[in-house]
């Protein structure tokens, strides 16, 4: 029953086919939207499954790779049903962008576990179900004594067995089951998901094969690089390209015209060489004059005095009030005050943006490291005027996502200048300076909170006045509240309000987006509020979280599998408290632990960061995480290096100096001596454990991420007494 | 310019401007992209080969100061000892995540075990702190690194 909650709620379509040379494909189409279900059809690519005649099993996976894992665990979902021996996998191949076939195939929000978990089992299981009846048939025995295991098919009475392989083609003859009945193994019976198992691709990586969208070659290719604006939305005025065209190496030179929003074409001038530095170099000869006139005032000093004033004023919009906020503020017998700054961040995902197109005959082939590729082939059928039916989107491995390649305008880039030149495959890259130039950044936001504590030490009145970006108080995509979480439906007596400023820099989705800055500010606050009352944070977390509820979609009782658990809360939170035998007090001079909670991407998980601060360095000595993530983890080994990863990155936020700023609109980072990652020689001790709760398994690539800032800053705030409210810690001020 | 390389064990001659990085030179005119991209300016170690034996920065190493120092990269470390227990052990513990930075990983790691069998946990730490893991892959690159040199490979945890 439970199942049934995350399930889409039109089956899929399958169909069966002959592989050639024998054997069976089953291709599995999974549902789309209701509106889109009716119009889904069966084509023949994509098959999920193929089993050769030799037993091996081939299966594509749908969603991109972008070093969450996803590959594999797909795999595993879909080799755990079909019930053959994980080595029986020889290869797992990407599919490319087909909806039609393969239901929404973004990667992004930790959805693509929970939205596949049953539909992919699904597939595997209708495989099973078919080598099933074909081996009956050839035996002449009914199919429910038949059984299988390791890809092997047996007749217990008669002692007879097969291989998948030997009755694959007759399986492909078969009608394929209804997938809302296929019966699927209980958690009992899985030999594969639940096992570590190692990546799909490792044994290529290391190798050092060529895989991602950087490495895409083909005869004759060009290289390019394009040209943009310095500021956001800038115009082109004028351009002389007769250098640029002269110098060595240059075969095009190539200004294209803006075209929609800014992730999809921006005016910018294409250079096209013989390699990739030549058409770099080239750069230098270019001479634009840009109208830069729409950043004007865009400037970070100028977003930071503005918001000041905007939290000193009338706040615009009213997101949660609930009882008598001002009321009980006033008759608290302690008022706790702070105001928390976040600050605009960049992706940086290690493989710079880069996508490789050809047209041809009114044809478009294109290879991107996209997250969201079908996506980006609507966009550039919609901007370049290509109708779909002519664009094949392949789907490469990505070099790290982390949001950035949500967006497809280097996509639609690589596809315009692909236009302009008809017959010649070009490979856009973007340097490491257009990269962190030309991202979609994480948001800033400013929170003015306070809070009133009763003369027990009890929280009773909680208001955060956020200064966020968009119009009228209304927050743009990402710089948003989750008007949803606390205090909403915790806490009787609450008030979140808004005001907002303009936006100038393009903003999106970065790893845990929205969460990642307001875990930091909600939980260092409540850190201060749990100090004032005489508790520690974990406690007054188990305190305001003491009643069951659920919140999040309170109207949509099929959603409380992913509505925030205030049990689940209090679970992994003594689980983290216990595991790391939390304690508020210093454990040695300059040492102490910090703690931090938050629910997002359906995850509750509570972390705790043991760190020493001495000369204005900080030391993180462990990190302890409790995590719920549902009832099943896929697989351990991706899980574990997905929780460390998150915990790394968040780290790096914080103690790395990560920041954007600009000045009208031109960012002021360029690379990684100004826009610092992590080293190795930040790698603590990092604990996790997973409190399995009777929830559907949720994905693991963002949740684990917040919690670790704001235990981090606690902890420092606990070592050092200096309270860490602006993102990311200024060392200097703990020398 | 005309320049006579030696790459992985074959000669090969590129035709290519004297200041244009050894990487570009792999990765655009030999076809070898395994080498990876990361920065262009020293700072992330995607971009790592061997060079005479030691791990440099291909995107700093201008072609005309290669001269006739054999060139190694990550499609050819396997065919050495250290190279290939390297290989085994990344495969082992499942190092990678999105995997980009690992092929320079490798070559960072393999130059520095051709150089010191066994090294310590901090001489690890300084031969491999150029060489940025956005995914932060980097407990399981020390651990493959001592398992290969047979000196541990235990999680931090
Ligand atoms: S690309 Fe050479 S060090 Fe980053
Ligand atoms: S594995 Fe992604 S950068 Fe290292």
């Amino acid at each position: 029953m439970a199942d049934a909650i995350l399930a889409p709620s039109r089956r899929g379509f399958l169909t069966a086919a002959l592989l050639a040379g024998g054997g069976l494909a089953v291709e599995f189409s999974l549902p789309l939207g209701r509106a889109q279900a009716a119009t889904v059809g069966t084509s023949a690519v994509g098959a999920f499954v193929s089993i050769a005649p030799n037993g091996a099993v081939t299966i594509v996976n749908k969603n991109p790779e972008i070093g969450q894992g996803i590959k594999t665990a797909f795999a595993m979902m879909i080799a755990e049903e079909l019930d053959c021996d994980w080595a029986q996998v020889t290869a797992v191949q990407q599919a490319d962008a087909n909806p039609a076939i393969y239901g929404p195939q973004g990667t992004g929000a930790s959805q693509s576990t929970p939205n596949n978990w049953l539909p992919l089992r699904r597939a595997g299981a209708a495989a099973r179900d078919m080598l099933v009846r074909a081996a009956a048939a050839r035996w002449g025995v009914d199919p429910s004594s038949v059984t299988t295991a390791k890809g092997r098919l047996s007749h217990a009475a008669s002692g007879r067995s097969l291989g998948y392989g030997e009755v694959a083609s007759a399986a492909a003859a078969l009608t394929p089951p209804d997938l809302k009945t296929v019966k699927l193994k209980t958690p009992a019976q899985f030999s594969i998901i639940g096992k570590p198992t190692k990546g799909v691709d490792t044994p290529r990586v290391v190798k050092g094969e060529p895989m991602y969208g950087i490495d895409t070659r083909l005869p004759g290719m060009l290289y390019a690089v394009y040209e943009v604006a310095p500021a956001n939305g800038g115009k082109l005025v004028s351009a002389d390209l007769a250098d640029a065209k002269a110098a060595p190496g240059v075969k095009h030179v190539v200004q294209l015209k803006g075209v929609g929003p800014i992730d999809a074409l921006v005016d910018g001038v294409a250079i096209l060489a013989t390699n990739w530095w030549l058409a770099n170099q080239a750069r230098s000869k270019l001479k634009l004059e840009w109208d830069l006139s729409a950043q004007k005032g865009h400037s970070w000093d100028a977003y930071v005095a503005k918001a000041k004033t905007l939290l000193a004023e009338k706040p615009q919009l009213d997101l949660i009030r609930s009882g008598d906020v001002e009321g009980k503020l006033a008759s608290a017998a302690k008022r706790v005050a702070a105001v928390y700054e976040i600050p605009f961040l960049a992706h940086a995902t290690l493989e710079p943006q880069n996508c490789t197109a050809l047209y041809k005959d009114g044809a478009l082939e294109v290879w991107a490291p996209s997250q969201i590729p079908a996506g980006g082939k609507a966009q550039i059928s919609k901007f370049l005027e290509i109708p779909e039916d002519k664009i094949t989107f392949h789907v490469t491995k990505i070099g790290g996502g982390f949001g950035r390649r949500l967006r497809n305008d280097y996509t639609v880039q690589a596809a315009a200048i692909a236009k302009a030149v008809p017959g010649v495959p070009v490979k856009l890259l973007w340097s490491r300076e257009d990269d962190i130039r030309r991202d979609f950044y994480r948001p800033s936001g400013w929170h003015g909170f306070e809070a009133g504590i009763d003369a027990n030490g009890k929280m009773i009145a909680f208001k955060d006045h956020f200064v966020t970006f968009g119009k009228d108080g209304k927050s743009a995509m990402f710089a948003n509240m989750h008007a949803d979480h606390f205090p909403y439906g915790i806490m009787p007596d609450a008030a979140v309000v808004q005001s907002t400023l303009e936006i100038g820099v393009p903003i999106g989705a970065l790893r845990a987006p929205v969460s990642n800055g307001l875990c930091y500010a909600f939980q260092g606050f409540l850190d201060e509020v749990a100090i004032a009352a005489g508790t520690d944070l974990p406690r007054l977390l188990l305190d305001v979280f003491a009643e069951d509820k659920l919140v999040g979609e309170p109207d949509q009782p099929e959603k409380a599998q992913t509505a925030f658990s205030t049990k689940r809360a209090r679970a992994v939170i003594a689980k983290a408290a216990a595991m790391s035998n939390f304690t508020s007090k210093p454990i040695a001079p300059g040492r102490a632990m910090g703690f931090g909670f938050y629910f997002c991407h359906n995850g509750h998980f509570a972390e705790v960061v043991d760190a020493s601060v001495k000369d204005g360095q900080v030391s993180v000595h462990k990190v302890w995480v409790a995590g719920d993530v549902g009832r099943q983890i896929v697989n351990p080994m991706g899980a574990e290096a997905q929780v460390r990863g998150s915990v790394l990155d968040g780290l790096s936020q914080a103690l790395e100096g990560q920041k954007i700023t600009f000045v009208d609109g031109q960012i002021e980072q360029s690379n990684f001596h100004d826009f610092r990652l992590g080293r190795n020689d930040r790698n603590p001790a990092v604990e996790v454990a997973f409190v399995a709760s009777d929830s559907h398994p949720t994905g693991l690539g963002e949740p684990a991420l917040p919690p670790v800032i704001p235990a981090l800053a606690n902890a420092i705030a606990a070592a050092t007494g200096k309270r860490v409210r602006t993102m990311p810690i200024d060392l200097s001020a703990l020398a | 310019m005309k320049f006579d390389l030696t790459v992985n064990g074959r000669k090969r001659t590129v035709e290519a401007p004297a200041e244009m990085p050894l990487l570009w030179v792999l990765r655009d005119e030999l076809g070898l992209v395994g080498t990876k991209f990361g920065c262009g300016i020293g700072m992330c170690g995607a971009c790592t080969v061997h060079l005479g034996g030691k791990a440099v920065r291909s995107c700093q190493t201008p072609v005309s100061e290669v001269g006739k120092g054999a060139v190694v990269t990550i499609e050819q470390v396997g065919a050495s000892a250290v190279g290939a227990k390297l290989q085994k052990a990344w495969t082992e513990l499942d190092v990678p995540q999105c995997g980009y930075c690992q092929a320079g990983q490798l070559m960072s790691a393999s130059a520095l075990l051709a150089q010191k069998p066994k090294p310590a946990r901090e001489e690890i730490a300084e031969a491999m702190n150029g060489n940025i893991c956005r995914c932060g892959t980097y407990d399981r690159i020390f651990r493959a690194i001592e398992l290969a040199a047979g000196t541990g490979g235990k999680a931090n945890g």
